[in-house]
C-alpha cells in the first residue's frame, strides 16, 4: 500500500521496458531537432561567401543589391537570379539541409502547388506553396512546446487544487468540490469561439484559455491521493512537531502523492496535442500563418486529391502520439507498486 | 448436518488419540491425513520455504510459529496452489474424505502436483482456509448468508432455498446471535468478530477435513480473540477436522494446539507436541519466541513520586460528528463521544498505561493530549494548557512528542533520515548550522542504538532499508532529537514481531531511566502495560472502568471487563 516506489528503482523499470525507453530517446531527438528548426529547414543560407566576402543570412538580413541584384528589398535566396550570381566562379553558400522555411513562399516553383514531393519539396507543398516538411517540423515544435507549457500550467494547477481540497479536507474540500463542478460544466468549446472573435487570436490566448480548464482532471487524482497521505502516521507525526501546514504539504505529503501526476504526464502532453490540432483544424487554434498540425490537415482535407498533406502529418501525429502513449505506459507500469515482485 | 460427517467424527476421534500416543515428533497414525515432505517454494530467484517435512492426523491441530516473513503463510497458501507466481517442488500427500470423485473412497492426492481443476474441487470441499482479515476475504456487495449459500449451492449442490436454509443454521453454528437477521447482513454491518464467524461458518460450509487458519484472531480484539478459538475448538470435537493454525502468537499456541511447529526463514528448526515443546526448547529460535513476553525494568515507584505532573487531564471530552444515514442527516451529522469526561495524570518521570480494546478511545485520548484533536475540558502539559491553536504551540510540542504505531506509515518514504529525524529541529532549532543538526541526529540516532559503524551511509538511508524495529527506533529517535520530557506511545510494539517488540520496550525503559521520560503508554495488551507502566487507566467505549496503580488493577480487577482483558494476555 505504502510501498511506494523509490525514483531509482522506477528508472531501473522504466528503462527494462524497452518500447517505452525507445520511445523516450526518439521522441528527445524529435523535440531535439525541431528545437532546431532554423538551421533545419530555412530558405537563408548559413554563410554565403560572395566576391571574397562572408555573408551570414541566418543572423543579418541583407538587401539584394549586395548580390547585384537592383532592388534594396530584402534578399529571396530562391530566386534564380540570385543563385546564379552566388553560383559564379569564387563565390559559395552553404544551405540549410531543406531550403525551405515554414512561411517560406516560393515564387519560383516549378510546379504549381499543390505540388506532390519532388527533388526540391521533398515532402511535396501546400495549396499556398509553402514546403510540407519545414511546416511540419516548425508546427511539431510548435505543438509541442504548446503542449509542454499547457501541461505545466495544467500539472501547477491541478497540484494546487488537489493538495488544498486534499489536505484540508472537510468543508473547504466539499466548496471546492461543487465549485469545480460548476467550472467544468462550463462549455469550453463556445468559450474559445467567443474570445477568438473577441480578441485576436494568439498563441498566449489559447494557451490560457485551455489552462483555465486543463488543470482539474489531476486535480481530482492529486485531491484524492492527499485524503490518503493526510491519514498516515508520518504526517501526524509532523504535526506533533509542529510544523506548519504548508511545510507539512510540500515536504511530506506531496512527494508521497506525486505518482498520478507523473503517470499523467505523457499522457496529457498528447491529449494537449491532440487539442491543439483539433482546434487548429477547426480554425479556432494558433493565428493564421502559424506553422500548425491542424492547419495542415484541414488543407488536407480541402485538397483530397494532394495525398501527401494529409499523409505525412498524419504519419507525424499518429508517430507523435503513439510515442508518447508507449512511454506513458512504460511509466504507468515503472510507478505501479504491484508490479513490484513480478519485475 | 448431515451423516458422513457422523461416520468421519468416530475416524477423527481415533486419529487424535493416536497423535496423543504417538512419539510426539512425528504422528504414530499409519495413515496421516496430510504428509508434507520436502515441500520447497521460490518466488524468482528467491526461496522462501527451504524443504518443510511435517505430517498432521486427522483432527489434530498443529500450529506454524514464526515471526513475520519466517514462510508461515507461504506454506499454507502453497498447499492450496494459492501462492501465486510461486515454483512449489515436493509433495503433500493428502487423505480425501469418502466423497464421489474418480480418486474413489479415501484416495490419497499430492496436492502439489493435482491439476488446477480437481485442485479447485477439492478447495472448500476438502480443505479450507480462514483469512486474517474477513473484512477484505467476503464480498462487500454480496449477504452474508448469500456468500455462504452460495458455497453451499457450488460445492454441495442444493437448491437455492436449502442453501439459504443451511446458511443460516450454519451461522447458528457459529453462535452467532439471530442468524436469520444476520445473514440478510452485509459485511460492513457486522462487528469484526462476527465477521470472522461469518468467515469460519463459510470455510467449514462443506465439512472439510482440514481447515486452515492463518492468523485468524489476530485483527479481532484481544477479548474476542480467545472466543473465536473455543468456537473452533468446539466445532473441531464436533466435525473431527484437522486445524493448521498459523501465527506469531505464543499466547494462542499454548492454549490451542496439539503441536507446534517452529519456523524461521523457511526452515521448519523444532517440532514436537506442544507442552514438551514450551518445557523444553531446544532450539535457540523457540526459546527467543518463549522469552518475548517482555520484561519489567521500569523505574520503580518506590522512589517518592515527583511532585509535577507531565500531562494533567481533567474533564477530557473528545467528539466527532458522523454523518447520520439520510440526507438530513447529512447536514445534522450525528455526535459520537470517543472520550467522555476523563480525568488522569501523567507524573513526570513516570509511565501511565491506557489498555482497551479497539474502539475503546485510547487513541482518541492519546491525540487529543498531544493537541493534534479538538477537546473539551482541560489539558496541561507541565502546567502550560495548550494554546487556543495547538498547532503553533512550540513549547508544549516540545516537550511533549509521539511514536506511533505502524512504523510503516510513521516515516515518510520519500526522505532520508537525516530528514526525518531533523525535523524537528528545523522546526524548533532553526538557529543550528548545518554541523549542529547533524551531530543532534547522530546523538539521537545513538541514542537508539542505531550508529553509522553498523549502518553505513545511516543518515541517506531511506526508511524502507530498515526492518520494522529499527524503523521503530528511528521514529523513537525522530521524537527524542527534540529532548523532550514526556513521550505519548500509540501502541509502540503491535506492529512488531515479538522479539522485536521486547527489544524495542527495553529501549523506551533504558531511554526513561536515562533520560527521565514520562509515557503515556497506549496498549491494548496488557502484558505490555503489565511491564512498563506505573498506574494504569482502563478505557471502554470513552469511559474510565478502573484507574490505579498497575499492580493492584491488575491483579485485583473489580470489573469483568478488565478480568476480560487481563485473561485474554494470559
Amino acid at each position: 500500500m505504502y510501498a511506494l516506489t523509490r525514483p531509482s528503482t522506477v528508472w531501473t523499470r522504466f528503462r527494462a521496458k524497452r518500447s517505452g525507453f525507445i520511445s523516450l530517446l526518439l521522441f528527445a531527438a524529435l523535440v531535439l531537432a525541431s528545437l532546431g528548426a532554423e538551421l533545419l529547414c530555412n530558405d537563408r543560407p548559413y554563410v554565403v561567401h560572395y566576391q571574397g566576402q562572408n555573408y551570414w543570412p541566418l543572423w543579418h538580413d541583407y538587401p539584394e543589391t549586395v548580390f547585384g541584384g537592383d532592388f534594396a528589398t530584402p534578399t529571396d535566396y530562391l530566386d534564380p537570379f540570385i543563385r546564379e550570381q552566388l553560383g559564379k566562379s569564387g563565390n559559395w553558400v552553404v544551405f540549410a539541409p531543406n531550403r525551405y522555411g515554414a512561411k517560406t513562399l516560393n515564387y519560383f516553383a516549378k510546379a504549381p502547388s499543390p505540388a506532390p514531393p519532388s527533388r526540391d519539396n521533398w515532402l511535396g507543398t501546400d495549396d499556398r506553396g509553402r514546403d510540407v516538411l519545414a511546416q511540419l517540423v516548425y508546427g511539431f515544435r510548435v505543438s509541442v512546446l504548446f503542449a509542454l507549457a499547457l501541461t505545466l500550467v495544467g500539472v501547477v494547477l491541478g497540484l494546487l487544487a488537489g493538495a488544498v481540497q486534499g489536505y484540508f479536507a472537510g468543508a473547504l474540500d466539499l466548496i471546492l468540490q461543487r465549485a469545480i463542478e460548476v467550472w467544468s460544466s462550463m462549455p469550453e468549446l463556445y468559450l474559445l469561439i467567443i474570445f477568438s472573435a473577441v480578441f485576436a487570436p494568439s498563441v498566449g490566448l489559447l494557451l490560457g484559455l485551455l489552462s483555465l480548464f486543463g488543470w482539474m482532471g489531476l486535480a481530482d487524482y492529486v485531491r484524492a491521493e492527499f485524503l490518503r497521505n493526510r491519514q498516515m502516521d508520518y504526517v501526524r507525526a509532523a504535526r506533533a512537531l509542529g510544523a506548519s501546514h504548508a511545510a507539512i504539504i510540500w515536504r511530506h505529503v506531496l512527494p508521497n502523492s506525486l505518482t498520478p501526476v507523473i503517470t499523467f504526464l505523457p499522457f496529457r502532453m498528447s491529449g494537449a496535442i491532440l487539442a491543439l490540432t483539433s482546434l487548429d483544424f477547426l480554425g479556432l487554434g494558433v493565428p493564421p500563418g502559424t506553422p500548425s498540425l491542424g492547419e495542415l490537415l484541414a488543407q488536407g482535407k480541402n485538397n483530397i486529391d494532394a495525398w501527401w498533406i494529409s499523409l505525412f502529418t498524419f504519419v507525424l501525429l499518429a508517430g507523435t502520439l503513439l510515442l508518447l502513449t508507449l512511454m506513458g505506459d512504460a511509466l504507468r507500469d515503472a510507478l505501479d507498486p504491484r508490479k513490484e515482485r513480478s519485475a | 448436518m448431515n451423516l458422513p460427517a457422523q461416520a468421519e467424527l468416530s475416524t477423527a476421534r481415533a486419529g487424535q488419540d493416536a497423535a496423543a500416543r504417538g512419539s510426539g515428533i512425528e504422528c504414530a497414525d499409519p495413515t496421516p491425513l496430510l504428509e508434507v515432505r520436502d515441500l520447497r517454494v521460490a518466488f524468482g530467484a528467491q526461496t522462501v520455504l527451504h524443504g518443510l517435512n511435517f505430517s498432521m492426523a486427522p483432527g489434530e491441530k498443529l500450529a506454524l510459529v514464526g515471526e513475520s516473513g519466517s514462510g508461515k503463510t507461504v506454506c499454507a497458501l502453497s498447499l492450496l496452489g494459492l501462492a501465486q507466481g510461486a515454483r512449489v517442488s515436493g509433495s503433500a500427500r493428502f487423505q480425501r474424505a469418502t466423497l464421489p470423485g474418480k480418486h474413489g473412497p479415501g484416495a490419497v492426492v499430492d496436492l502439489l502436483r493435482l491439476a488446477p481443476e480437481p485442485l479447485r474441487a477439492l478447495r472448500g470441499q476438502d480443505i479450507a482456509m480462514v483469512f486474517q482479515e474477513p473484512m477484505n476475504a467476503l464480498n462487500p456487495v454480496f449477504t452474508i448468508g448469500e456468500q455462504i449459500a452460495e458455497v453451499l449451492r457450488c460445492k454441495r449442490g442444493l437448491n437455492a432455498r436449502e442453501a439459504w436454509a443451511g446458511a443460516v443454521a450454519l451461522l447458528a453454528d457459529m453462535e452467532i446471535d439471530e442468524p436469520q437477521r444476520r445473514a440478510r447482513a452485509y459485511a460492513h454491518q457486522l462487528s469484526g468478530g462476527q465477521r470472522q464467524r461469518a468467515m469460519i461458518a463459510m470455510a467449514l460450509a462443506c465439512r472439510p477435513r482440514l481447515l486452515l487458519a492463518d492468523e485468524p484472531t489476530t485483527a479481532l480484539d484481544v477479548t474476542l480473540r480467545a472466543q473465536i478459538l473455543d468456537l473452533l475448538e468446539r466445532l473441531r470435537q464436533r466435525d473431527g477436522m484437522a486445524i493448521l493454525l498459523v501465527t506469531h502468537d505464543l499466547h494462542l499456541v499454548r492454549r490451542f494446539a496439539d503441536r507446534v511447529a517452529v519456523m524461521e526463514r523457511g526452515h521448519i528448526v523444532e517440532q514436537g507436541v506442544c507442552s514438551d515443546l514450551f518445557s523444553r526448547p531446544a532450539h535457540a529460535r523457540t526459546r527467543a519466541l518463549q522469552g518475548s513476553a517482555p520484561q519489567r525494568d521500569p523505574t520503580e515507584a518506590s522512589s517518592p513520586a515527583p511532585a509535577e505532573d507531565a500531562v494533567r487531564a481533567t474533564q477530557l471530552q473528545v467528539h466527532y460528528l458522523v454523518p447520520r444515514a439520510g440526507l438530513l442527516g447529512w447536514f445534522r451529522p450525528a455526535r459520537f463521544d470517543a472520550v467522555q469526561d476523563v480525568s488522569w495524570r501523567l507524573p513526570a518521570g513516570r509511565t501511565l498505561g491506557v489498555v482497551g480494546e479497539s474502539g475503546s478511545g485510547k487513541s482518541t485520548l492519546a491525540l487529543a493530549a498531544l493537541g493534534l484533536l479538538p477537546f473539551a475540558g482541560e489539558l496541561a502539559v507541565f502546567g502550560r494548557p495548550w494554546a487556543v491553536s495547538p498547532a503553533q504551540d512550540l513549547a508544549n510540542r516540545r516537550a511533549l512528542q509521539v511514536v506511533f504505531q505502524d512504523p510503516f506509515s510513521a516515516l515518510s518514504p520519500r526522505l532520508h533520515i537525516q530528514d526525518i529525524v531533523g525535523e524537528g529541529l528545523r522546526i524548533h532549532a532553526p538557529e543550528l548550522t548545518a554541523g549542529q543538526r547533524h551531530d543532534r541526529v547522530l546523538a539521537a540516532l545513538k541514542d537508539v542504538g542505531l550508529e553509522e559503524a553498523q549502518f553505513p551511509g545511516l543518515l541517506q538511508r531511506y526508511a524502507h532499508q530498515f526492518s520494522g524495529g529499527q524503523r521503530q527506533r528511528i521514529a523513537i529517535a525522530r521524537a527524542l532529537v527534540l529532548q523532550p520530557r514526556a513521550l505519548v506511545l500509540d501502541e509502540p510494539t503491535s506492529a512488531l514481531d515479538a522479539s522485536m517488540a521486547r527489544q524495542v520496550l527495553a529501549l523506551l525503559q533504558k531511554l526513561q531511566a536515562v533520560h527521565g521520560l514520562a509515557y503515556l503508554l497506549i496498549s491494548h495488551d496488557v502484558a505490555v502495560i503489565r511491564a512498563m507502566a506505573h498506574t494504569v487507566l482502563v478505557l471502554r467505549q470513552g469511559r474510565v472502568v478502573e484507574s490505579g496503580p498497575v499492580d493492584t488493577v491488575f491483579e485485583h480487577a473489580q470489573h469483568p471487563y478488565t478480568q476480560a482483558l487481563v485473561q485474554a494476555a494470559l
